[in-house]
């Protein structure tokens, strides 16, 4: 490139726009070529302040440490104290979030079951319902109950050790599914009792109530029907997260589910992904307070979604209130999930690896998020199992080495004090202080 | 014929009760008394069995019925049998929003008249109304038989999928991708079943027939506008 014209007068260096960027000019051009918005499945992609911004300070003189490997970090969890006759123990503080069978293939949704058994923790149902292979291969297994009500049925209902009311996804809060007809095949069509080939639009809201009211009334229905036996969840996103808490609490749910906006989804519009709900980080505080408010602080559980990556995000959930934690996206990348070693076939489809996100074409290269045969058949649901079971117990491992840093002998017993905040906008969110200094915005009893 | 005092059982003592008859059980028949509007009167069963109820019903009455007869002497409050399989709900007096909501199968018969929502994701249910039904009925329908004796308020069968939706009075409007269909020999015979089963006086010739025009089964940003 001439760096100066005919006459020797500099060109001004080629300068790309902040605002108009390369991407932004890309969904132009998309927008402009198809007419019609983008979806994809994930979550949101953008940069918000997340759990990478917050530390550990680790034991001093004023905590002691405890000793790796030789003193007890315990990491049970029993979900559904409040009024379950059968409350779910987990091995582990991380469970297995909803993820459709539809949106997953039957081999992922079996690989999802053997790992979470092998680590001691649940699986969740998603919208299309329950599958005998899931509920074969999983041990504990939590039952979605969503707006859509595919697959819905009192047989599969009992046959549950939970049941999760879906409120709300962090991925869309307000925002129902989608499953696009190339991936209804004749197994997805019938158990979603919809023609084969049709675009599967789930409902955003419950056909049979709305409001905190009529979610009361319902969980007694769920409770009559399952004879009080299992818990009820309620999942809501990270839209406002005090007020859905406290009501989600008084409508009698056992569990909340929180959400936050880089949960995952199988398929939605990415201006919605993207632009509306709330960073995870941002949600917690809130939720406990409702939770601690409501002198329920342990008594209803929290499970917290939304970009939980490791054992260290793991102990900064649990340090800021959580109970547990429940992992989409990230047990899918443990099955194989976007796997550099399909790269060429991520380039055919137009990305690369660690960037595929259009589930909802059905032309997954990793198998995973489809139902063609072929594809499902690259997919082995026992290593899938293994690796997700493995990954699992890092995270364990990962966030056990943290607490006893911290001199906790049980991951409930992490705490806020135990954090520090790298930026502004996480101490505020997280309301725990910035590094170097006692002060967090909004700390109470100061100006500013 | 069992009786059962729902003010002085309790609501957990029915719904117990009613969750351990079997398939063969000698107790087929169940009064339910002093019932006073309450939520989740047998819902969850599963038994050839019937149940009587005297009064009016709050929600959720009959929820996700399974083979039970559920008579109800009252009205109904909203989701009345929501995502039954199978059996009946008859109900003397009017239904409340959502009745026969996503219900996979069974009938259920309003024989006053119900609100709006009626049939709302219906998933295979047939629904029988002698009377009238509200807006948004049949709201994503997607399978099963709605028959309204009366007339039906605005938007019926908006984003309606395969469901068969009868009328025989008025239809204020129709929803987004609802259309009046032809009403064909099959049609009729399953009008005949179901007025008969439902004890309607009707004849299924006054019936208009309305479902899915199916162009907005894939999304076409042409169509855009209709959402």
């Amino acid at each position: 490139m001439n760096d100066h014209d005919q006459n020797g007068i500099p060109y001004t260096t080629p300068r790309q726009s902040a605002t108009f960027t390369q991407d932004v000019n890309s969904d132009i051009r998309r927008a402009a070529a198809t007419g019609i918005y983008d979806i994809r499945g994930g979550g949101a992609k953008r940069r918000v302040p997340h759990f990478d911004d917050l530390l550990f300070m680790g034991a001093s003189i004023s905590r002691y440490p405890l000793e790796g490997y030789r003193e007890k970090c315990e990491t049970k969890v029993t979900l559904g104290t409040r009024f379950a006759k059968n409350p779910i123990e987990l091995d582990i503080p991380i469970t297995i979030a909803g993820m459709s069978f539809g949106a997953l293939s039957g081999p992922a949704k079996e690989a999802l079951g053997r790992g979470a058994n092998a680590a001691g923790t649940s699986t969740t149902t998603g919208d299309g319902g329950m599958t005998p292979e899931e509920r074969g291969h999983s041990s504990k297994l939590v039952y979605q109950y969503l707006p859509s009500r595919y697959g819905m049925n009192p047989d599969d209902l009992r046959k549950a050790d939970a049941i999760e009311i879906v409120v709300g996804q962090g991925a869309k809060p307000g925002g129902g599914g989608m499953l696009l007809g190339q991936k209804i095949s004749d197994r997805v069509a019938e158990m979603r009792n919809l023609p084969k080939g049709i675009d599967q639009r789930s409902a955003c809201r419950h056909p049979d109530w709305t409001g905190p009211d009529d979610l009361e009334i319902k969980i007694l229905e769920l409770r009559e029907i399952t004879d009080w036996k299992v818990p009820i969840y309620v999942k809501i996103a990270g839209a406002r997260p005090y007020f859905d808490t406290t009501l989600a609490i008084k409508a009698g749910a056992d569990v909340v589910v929180l959400d936050g906006m880089q949960g995952g989804t199988a398929a939605t519009q990415d201006v919605f992904i993207e632009h509306v709900g709330q960073p995870t980080l941002a949600c917690i505080r809130p939720a406990v307070r409702a939770l601690q408010d409501l002198g329920m602080h342990r008594e209803v559980q929290l499970i917290v979604s939304g970009g939980i990556r490791s054992g260290a995000d793991v102990a900064k959930a649990m340090a800021l209130g959580a109970d547990a934690v429940a992992i989409g996206t990230a047990a899918l990348i443990a099955l194989g999930d976007n796997d550099p070693k399909w790269e060429a076939e991520y380039n055919k489809l137009g990305t690369t690896a660690g960037a595929y996100d259009d589930w909802h074409e059905g032309r997954d290269p990793a198998g995973i998020t489809t139902q063609d045969p072929e594809l499902m058949a690259r997919f082995d649901p026992i290593e899938g199992g293994r690796r997700l079971k493995n990954y699992l117990k890092v995270m364990t491992l990962e966030a056990q080495t943290i607490a006893r840093a911290c001199g906790k002998n049980h991951m409930h017993n992490l705490e806020p004090e135990d954090l520090v905040a790298l930026t502004m906008e996480s101490a505020a969110m997280a309301q725990v202080p910035l590094a170097g200094t006692d002060w967090y915005p909004g700390k109470p009893n100061t100006s500013y | 014929m069992q009786i059962f005092d729902l003010e002085k059982q309790g609501l957990r003592a029915l719904n117990e009760q009613l969750h351990a008859q079997s398939t063969d059980t000698n107790q087929t028949s169940w009064e339910v008394i002093n019932a006073k509007g309450s939520h989740s009167i047998a819902v969850g069963l599963d038994a050839p069995i019937a149940v009587t109820v005297k009064g009016s019903t709050g929600y959720y009455c009959g929820g996700m019925n399974k083979q039970a007869t559920i008579n109800v002497h009252g009205s109904v409050g909203p989701g009345a049998g929501e995502n039954m399989m199978s059996g009946t709900i008859i109900v003397d007096g009017d239904a409340s929003q959502y009745a026969g909501a996503t219900g996979h199968g069974g009938l259920l018969v309003v024989k006053g008249n119900a609100s709006s929502r009626c049939g709302i994701s219906m998933k295979g249910i047939d629904i029988v109304v002698h009377g009238n039904i509200g807006h948004m009925s049949a709201f994503m329908a997607q399978s099963g038989n709605l028959v309204v004796l009366g007339d039906a308020g605005d938007a019926l069968g908006d984003s309606c999928y395969e469901a068969h939706l009868f009328v025989r009075g008025k239809v204020k409007s129709l929803g987004a991708d609802c259309e009046q269909k032809e009403m064909r020999a099959e049609h009729i015979a399953i009008l005949k079943d179901l007025l008969e089963r439902a004890d309607a006086n009707a004849k299924p010739e006054e019936f208009t027939r309305y479902g899915s025009a199916r162009n907005l089964y894939n999304f076409d940003v042409d169509n855009a506008a209709a959402y």
